[in-house]
C-alpha cells in the first residue's frame, strides 16, 4: 500500500535533456532514416539528384557566352572534343529584347524609370514607416537604377534627372518615409506617362477624376453617410472624365506642351510587358478582392446578389477567354472611334479576374475570424466601415496573406498568357521572335531557363516577403 | 466582499423594456419580457441554460433584434434605425464571456481605438483615459502587450477597462467569468464590485451567486425564455417563491 500524502519540500531545477536526444545524428535519424522505407526514400532520392547533377553540369560546364550563332557554339564544342554545351550568346546579344521588348533604345530609361520608381511607390506599402528598410529600398533603387542607365549608356540629361530624382525620393525615405506614400499615389499617373507617353496631360487629368471623387466624398460623407458619398463621388469622377477631362487637357496641353514620345502597344514587349500587366493588376485586384469579399457577406441583397454573381462568373470563366474577351470582343462593344489600348484592356480583364480570386481568398480569411469580433466593434458603437477597416480587415487580410500571396504569384505568371491575343510575352512571344533570328534558331533551352530564372527570382522574393509579412504582424503568440 | 446596500439607487428610468418577444426562426426564445431598470441598479440574471438570459441582454445594445415590444435605453428607442443603434452602443458597454478584445492590436490600442474613432477624442486624452481604467483594473504595466500574452483574468479586466473608455452609462456583461479558471474569477469579480462602488448601472448574467448577494440590490430568474422570479438577493436566495426557481438554486447551490 502507497502512502496517500506527500509534501514536496523543495522544487526541481529543469535538467538537460539525455545524450542522443539532440544534434545532427538524432536529426539524421528522424528525418532521413527512420524506418526501412524511409531509408530507402533517402537513398532513392540521393540517386535522382546524382543523376539530374550528373546528366546537366556538361552541359551547364560548358556554358560559352562570347559567341554570336548556335553555329559558332557547335563549332567551339566540335573543336573541343565535346558533344554538350550551353549557347548562352543568344542571351548576351538578345537580352535587351527580353526586358524590353520593341521599346526604342533611346528610350530605355523610361521603362528602367518606371521600374526604379516602383520600389519607391510599394516601399512605404511593404515596410510602413520604418525608416530603415524603407531608405535601403528607395537607396538600393536609385543605385541600381543610376548603374542600369549608365550601363546602357543613356544620354546625361536623362541620366542626371533621374538621379536627382531618386536622390531626392532617398532623402524624402530616410527623412520621412510616410511621405513616400503620395509616390505611391501618384505612381500609376507617373509609369503611364513613362512608359506610354504622349501628353503629360492625360495621365494627370486621369488621376484628377479620382482626386475630385476623393474631395466630393470627404465633404459628404458627414453630411450623408458612406455609401451614397462614395456613390455621388464615383458618378462626378465619371462625369468629370466623360465630359470635361478633354477639353480641360487639351487647354492646358496648349499653354504647356510637355510630352514624351508616344509609344504604341506593339513596342510593349518582354519583361516590360509582364511588370506591367502583373504589377498594375495586382494593385488593382487587393482593393477590389476586398469590397467583393465584404459585398459577398453583405446583408443586403442587391449588393451580395452582385457580388456573388460576378465572383462565380468570372471563377466559372477561363483567363484565355477574359483575354480574348478584350482583344476581339470589347471593340464591338466601344464607341467606333474610341481607341482604348489593348495593353489597358488586358489589364483591366486581368485585374477583374484576379480580383474574384483574390475576393473569395479574403471571405475565407473573414469567416476564419470568430464572431465575437464583429459583435465586439458592434458594441464598441464602430459603425460598418470602422469596423471592417479597423477590426475585420486588418485580421482577415493576415490570415489570408498565403492566399492572396498565391494568387499574385499565379496572376504574375499568367501574364505570359498575353501570348495568345498577340503581345509579346517573354516566354512565348519575345523567345520566338528571337529564334526567328536565323543565328538563334536552334537555341531551345537557354532563353526558357533565362526566363524562367527570372521569373523564379521575382516569384521567390514575394514569397520570401510574404513569410516576412507574416512573421511580423503575428501576434497572437498561440 | 464589501458591504453595498447602502449605494445609490435613482428613480430615473435607464432601461424600459415592454412586452418585448423574440424569435430565431420558429423558436420563440424572449416571451414576453417587461424589466425596468433604473439608474444605479446592480441586477444579476440567472437561470439554466438556454433561458434567453444572454440574449435579453444582448437585446439590449442589439447585438440580437428583438421582433415586437419596445425596448427603450437613456430614453432612445432600438429600431432599425442605424442611428439609434450607434448612439445606444457608445452609452452601453458591454463585456463578454470570451473577452473579445483584438488580437492585433496592443492593449493599449484596444482602449483607445474607439474613443478615437466613435467619439472623436484627441489622442493624447484617448491614451490618459486608457491609462487611468487600466490604473483602475490594475494592469497598466501591460499596455504594450498584446491580448494574446495575457491571462484570461487580465484579458477579462482589459476588456472591462475597454469598455469604460467609451464613459458608458450603463453597463451589460455577459457571463463575464465562465471562460476563467478559478483562481481569476476572484481579480475579474473584484474589478466588477468597485465599479458597482462607483454607482454604475450594470445587468450582469453570471453564475457567481456569491457576486449576486453582495452586489445586486435585484436578482432576476429567467425560464424558457421568460422571467420566472425576481427579488431582491436576500429575498431571493432565502425565500424562493416558484419551485422552478427552487429547483435551480438547490442545483447549484447544492454543492
Amino acid at each position: 500500500m502507497s502512502n496517500p500524502s506527500f509534501v514536496r519540500t523543495e522544487m526541481l531545477p529543469p535538467q538537460k535533456p539525455p545524450m542522443g536526444q539532440t544534434g545532427v545524428l538524432r536529426w539524421l535519424r528522424e528525418n532521413l532514416f527512420s524506418s526501412p522505407f524511409n531509408t530507402f526514400l533517402t537513398l532513392l532520392g540521393i540517386w535522382a539528384v546524382y543523376t539530374l547533377a550528373v546528366g546537366a553540369a556538361p552541359w551547364l560546364m560548358n556554358s560559352m557566352w562570347n559567341v554570336d550563332s548556335v553555329d559558332d557554339c557547335r563549332a567551339i564544342l566540335a573543336a573541343n572534343g565535346e558533344t554538350t554545351g550551353a549557347c548562352w550568346g543568344v542571351v548576351r546579344t538578345r537580352w535587351h529584347q527580353f526586358f524590353f521588348g520593341f521599346y526604342e533604345q533611346s528610350e530605355y530609361w523610361r521603362p528602367m524609370l518606371a521600374f526604379a520608381l516602383l520600389f519607391v511607390s510599394i516601399a512605404p506599402i511593404l515596410y510602413f514607416n520604418l525608416r530603415r528598410p524603407n531608405a535601403i529600398m528607395v537607396g538600393g533603387a536609385s543605385i541600381f537604377l543610376v548603374l542600369v542607365l549608365a550601363g546602357l549608356g543613356t544620354d546625361g540629361w536623362h541620366l542626371g534627372i533621374a538621379a536627382f530624382l531618386m536622390a531626392a525620393l532617398t532623402a524624402v525615405a530616410w527623412i520621412a518615409p510616410k511621405w513616400l506614400l503620395w509616390m505611391t499615389l501618384a505612381f500609376p499617373a507617373t509609369a503611364y506617362y513613362l512608359l506610354w507617353g504622349g501628353s503629360v496631360w492625360g495621365p494627370i487629368g486621369v488621376m484628377a477624376g479620382f482626386g475630385l471623387a476623393y474631395l466630393v466624398f470627404r465633404l459628404l460623407q458627414g453630411e450623408i453617410g458612406v455609401t451614397p458619398a462614395a456613390g455621388i463621388a464615383s458618378l462626378t469622377a465619371v462625369v468629370w472624365w466623360l465630359f470635361l477631362q478633354g477639353i480641360v487637357t487639351a487647354f492646358l496641353a496648349g499653354i504647356l506642351p510637355w510630352s514624351l514620345t508616344a509609344e504604341s502597344p506593339d513596342t510593349f514587349g518582354g519583361f516590360l510587358l509582364s511588370f506591367t500587366i502583373g504589377v498594375s493588376a495586382i494593385s488593382a485586384s487587393l482593393p477590389l478582392g476586398i469590397l467583393l469579399a465584404l459585398g459577398r457577406r453583405s446583408d443586403m441583397f442587391l449588393i451580395k446578389t452582385l457580388s456573388v454573381g460576378f465572383i462565380e462568373f468570372v471563377r466559372g470563366v477561363p483567363l484565355i477567354t477574359m483575354l480574348f474577351t478584350a482583344s476581339l470582343l470589347l471593340q464591338y462593344f466601344l464607341p467606333p472611334q474610341t481607341n482604348f489600348d489593348l495593353i489597358l484592356r488586358v489589364i483591366i480583364l486581368v485585374s477583374l479576374f484576379a480580383s474574384a480570386y483574390i475576393a473569395e481568398v479574403i471571405r475565407g480569411g473573414m469567416a476564419s475570424l470568430p464572431r465575437g469580433q464583429q459583435e465586439a466593434a458592434d458594441a464598441l458603437g464602430l459603425d460598418y466601415w470602422q469596423a471592417q477597416r479597423l477590426i475585420m480587415m486588418p485580421q482577415a487580410l493576415k490570415v489570408s496573406i498565403p492566399g492572396i500571396e498565391s494568387s499574385f504569384l499565379s496572376l504574375f505568371k499568367d501574364t505570359t498568357l498575353v501570348a495568345l491575343v498577340g503581345l509579346a510575352d517573354p516566354l512565348v512571344g519575345i523567345t520566338r521572335v528571337v529564334r526567328s533570328d536565323i543565328n538563334w534558331k536552334a537555341a531551345y533551352w537557354e532563353p526558357f531557363i533565362f526566363v524562367g530564372v527570372i521569373f523564379f527570382v521575382f516569384c521567390f522574393s514575394m514569397s520570401r516577403y510574404s513569410m516576412y509579412l507574416e512573421r511580423k504582424l503575428k501576434t497572437d503568440h498561440r | 466582499m464589501a458591504n453595498t446596500a447602502q449605494m445609490q439607487v435613482t428613480d430615473e428610468v435607464a432601461i424600459q423594456i415592454t412586452a418585448m418577444n423574440k424569435w430565431y426562426g420558429q423558436f420563440h426564445v424572449l416571451r414576453d419580457i417587461n424589466m425596468t431598470v433604473n439608474r444605479g441598479e446592480r441586477i444579476v440574471v440567472c437561470g439554466p441554460s438556454g433561458s434567453g438570459k444572454s440574449t435579453l441582454i444582448r437585446c439590449i445594445n442589439r447585438l440580437e433584434e428583438h421582433q415586437a415590444g419596445q425596448i427603450v435605453v437613456d430614453g432612445t428607442e432600438l429600431t432599425s434605425d442605424l442611428k439609434n443603434i450607434d448612439k445606444v452602443r457608445s452609452e452601453v458597454g458591454m463585456v463578454f464571456q470570451h473577452f473579445n478584445l483584438f488580437p492585433h492590436l496592443t492593449i493599449l490600442e484596444n482602449l483607445t481605438l474607439a474613443p478615437i474613432w466613435v467619439r472623436k477624442t484627441p489622442k493624447r486624452e484617448a491614451i490618459e483615459t486608457a491609462m487611468y481604467f487600466l490604473e483602475k483594473v490594475k494592469i497598466p504595466e501591460q499596455a504594450g502587450k498584446y491580448p494574446g500574452q495575457l491571462s484570461g483574468g487580465q484579458q477579462q479586466r482589459v476588456a472591462i477597462a475597454r469598455s469604460l473608455c467609451m464613459k458608458p452609462r450603463i453597463m451589460l456583461f455577459d457571463e463575464p467569468t465562465s471562460a476563467l479558471d478559478p483562481e481569476m474569477i476572484k481579480e475579474v469579480l473584484d474589478t466588477m464590485i468597485g465599479l458597482a462602488e462607483d454607482g454604475m448601472t450594470m445587468i450582469c448574467v453570471t453564475h457567481e451567486m456569491g457576486f449576486a448577494q453582495a452586489v445586486a440590490n435585484r436578482v432576476v430568474f429567467m425560464d424558457q425564455g421568460q422571467i420566472v422570479e425576481q427579488n431582491e438577493p436576500k429575498e431571493f436566495f432565502s425565500n424562493p417563491k416558484s419551485d422552478r426557481t427552487k429547483l435551480f438554486l438547490s442545483q447549484i447551490l447544492g454543492h
